[in-house]
């Protein structure tokens, strides 16, 4: 997985140009369309790749045959599993930390934004290179006791929380970001006042009142929680489990066709999910 | 302490989930055979290992370079362009790309560049093209450029339409403009960006691993995965270890950079 870009809020009071009569901008024309082919040729080559082939011309088989491919439906459940446990733990974990540091511990927030920035140094592999260590010694070092069985249900192949743990760590800094973001707009310490005044209770003015304020906040670390792990490899792979991603690339060897026709698919289910989460949020908005 | 409540579970969890596993990297790669000693890094600097740190590095600054500059001309051509549709659909896109790394993008390449690929069949290029040095980067340039153009776009639309025409009123060329206005208000955003490109770059390994670069350009986050499953040689581990101890290293080098510098280039953009 490589870094995760915050989805970019641009903002929308964009200054508007003044009109420029006259000659038409040349040099637009000679960027956009070597970036066009650059960025939509690979996505036409590999869509072509995966209807066409020399012995049966074409055919949509490999769309049709991914469904029943052994292993296409566990990989791509445990994915999405996953990933909705990582976004509650996540979200979970974050955002009672942050309203704390707004509301009454305010000298916390340096350690908040180090403790966030952390996982930007250590990049996955390294991160997994230490998780994997950390199992094999705990194993040998538990062994004897109770917390054994509980290390071992981390590893369980049905739903490895090892997995959603590390995931946690390794979204945490967008997150964060995100929701420093939206927190920023909003004036917390009067909200959480004036509806603990007016005898709210703490559940009440977090869901109530703090998550709504946050909407298109929360909607972007939630997005950002999704594609992260939708698409991890790297953890999952080393770590020997078999989410979506890690599916892909074991059947490459055998069926060509259908990894790349996963990869589209991939492709597909990540624009979808961006286009509907931005939507939604725009809606409430306007 | 109740102050600090919520606050709590957060720490907790870093502390377990994070803490443990940098304990046991930096212990296990000062480990030799069970005692303590350097060998293990002393290893990973010299012969394949440096190779491939090598490889990374160099890799990782192409990429950089080249996707800030090509990232930037983008994102001027969209931000400046008068269709709003444009503008939306590349950021959009950009959105998508810049988080779409990994596996999907290794496959999309090898159909499309790869030995029997779409467009290589096509134009009839050599086998093995896509699997050198400039392949794996333009590759990498696939997630680099989109992230670039997130990161710049919003500098770009900062540059204010009165600071070009009170440039011009002075008489500056275009030229001038760019050199003396415009290019000292982006700088910081730029160098931030060819800093966080180099980082995404250094830490990739799913695309190149998906691809099966290892054999022709060893990286050194394909070395870590190789020495942690025992392909190479049993008792490697530790060396593995040591190895994304050197990782590490950059990246924290690396994050030392940007940081100050996005927090600069926040100033000019209120």
């Amino acid at each position: 997985m490589t870094a995760l870009a915050p989805v970019a809020p641009v903002p929308d009071s964009v200054p508007v140009e003044p009109r420029r009569r006259g000659r038409p901008r040349l040099w637009r024309a000679v960027v956009l369309a070597p970036a066009a082919l650059y960025f939509l040729v690979p996505l036409a080559a590999s869509f072509w790749y995966t209807v066409h082939n020399e012995a049966t011309g074409l055919s949509f088989a490999p769309y049709a045959e991914l469904w029943t491919a052994e292993g296409f439906l566990t990989s791509l459940l445990l994915s999405f599993g996953l990933a909705l446990a990582t976004i509650v733990l996540v979200l979970l974990l974050t955002l009672p930390a942050m309203i704390t540091i707004r509301l009454s511990a305010p000298r916390l927030r340096a350690v908040m934004e180090v403790i966030c920035t952390l996982p930007l140094v250590v990049p996955p592999i390294t991160l997994v290179a230490g998780v994997g260590k950390s199992l094999q010694v705990g194993g040998e070092v538990l062994a004897p006791t109770p917390f054994w069985a509980t290390l071992i249900a981390l590893q369980d192949q049905d739903f490895p929380l090892v997995l959603v743990f590390v995931y946690v760590v390794l979204v945490l800094p967008f997150v964060y970001r995100s929701l420093d973001a939206g927190l920023r707009t909003m004036d917390v310490r009067t909200l959480v006042e004036a509806a603990r005044n007016l005898g709210a209770s703490w559940p009440h003015v977090m869901l109530r009142v703090v998550v709504p304020n946050l909407r298109s906040a929360l909607a972007s670390a939630a997005f950002l929680t999704l594609a992260l792990v939708l698409g991890e490899y790297t953890v999952a792979g080393i770590l020997g489990y078999q989410p979506f991603a890690v599916w892909i690339v074991t059947i490459s060897g055998a069926k060509g066709q259908l990894s790349v026709a996963a990869s589209v698919l991939s492709l597909l289910l990540t624009w979808l999910l961006l286009l509907t989460i931005s939507g939604g949020s725009r809606d409430r908005s306007a | 302490m109740t102050r600090m409540l919520g606050a709590l579970p957060l720490l907790a969890f870093v502390a377990l989930a994070f803490g443990i596993p940098a304990v046991a990297m930096v212990a296990g790669a000062f480990t030799v055979e069970g005692s303590p000693g350097f060998g293990n890094l002393a290893l990973t600097l010299r012969g394949g290992y440096l190779l491939a740190l090598g490889n990374s590095v160099k890799l990782s600054a192409v990429v950089a370079v080249l996707g800030a500059v090509l990232g930037t001309f983008l994102a001027q051509a969209v931000v400046t362009s008068r269709s709003r549709a444009l503008r939306e659909a590349v950021l959009t896109a950009s959105g998508v790309l810049a988080n779409f790394g990994g596996v999907p993008l290794a496959f999309f390449w090898v159909a499309t560049l790869g030995n029997s690929g779409v467009v290589s069949r096509l134009l009839g290029l050599p086998s093995g093209a896509l699997f050198t040095f400039w392949g794996l980067a333009v590759v990498y340039l696939y997630f680099s450029v989109p992230l670039m153009v997130l990161v710049i776009a919003p500098a770009l639309d900062g540059l204010r339409p009165q600071w070009r025409e009170a440039a011009a009123n002075n008489g500056a060329t275009p030229w001038q403009y760019w050199r003396y206005v415009a290019l000292p208000v982006l700088t910081p955003g730029l160098l931030g960006g060819v800093v966080l490109l180099f980082g995404a770059a250094f830490a990739a390994y799913a695309t190149a691993s998906a691809m099966g670069a290892g054999t022709v350009l060893p990286l050194v986050t394909l070395k870590i995965a190789a020495a942690l499953s025992g392909d190479v040689q049993t008792g490697f581990e530790n060396v593995g270890l040591a190895l994304s101890l050197d990782m590490v290293v950059v990246a924290a080098l690396v994050m030392a950079v940007y940081l100050p510098l996005q927090r600069r280039s926040t100033r000019w953009l209120r």
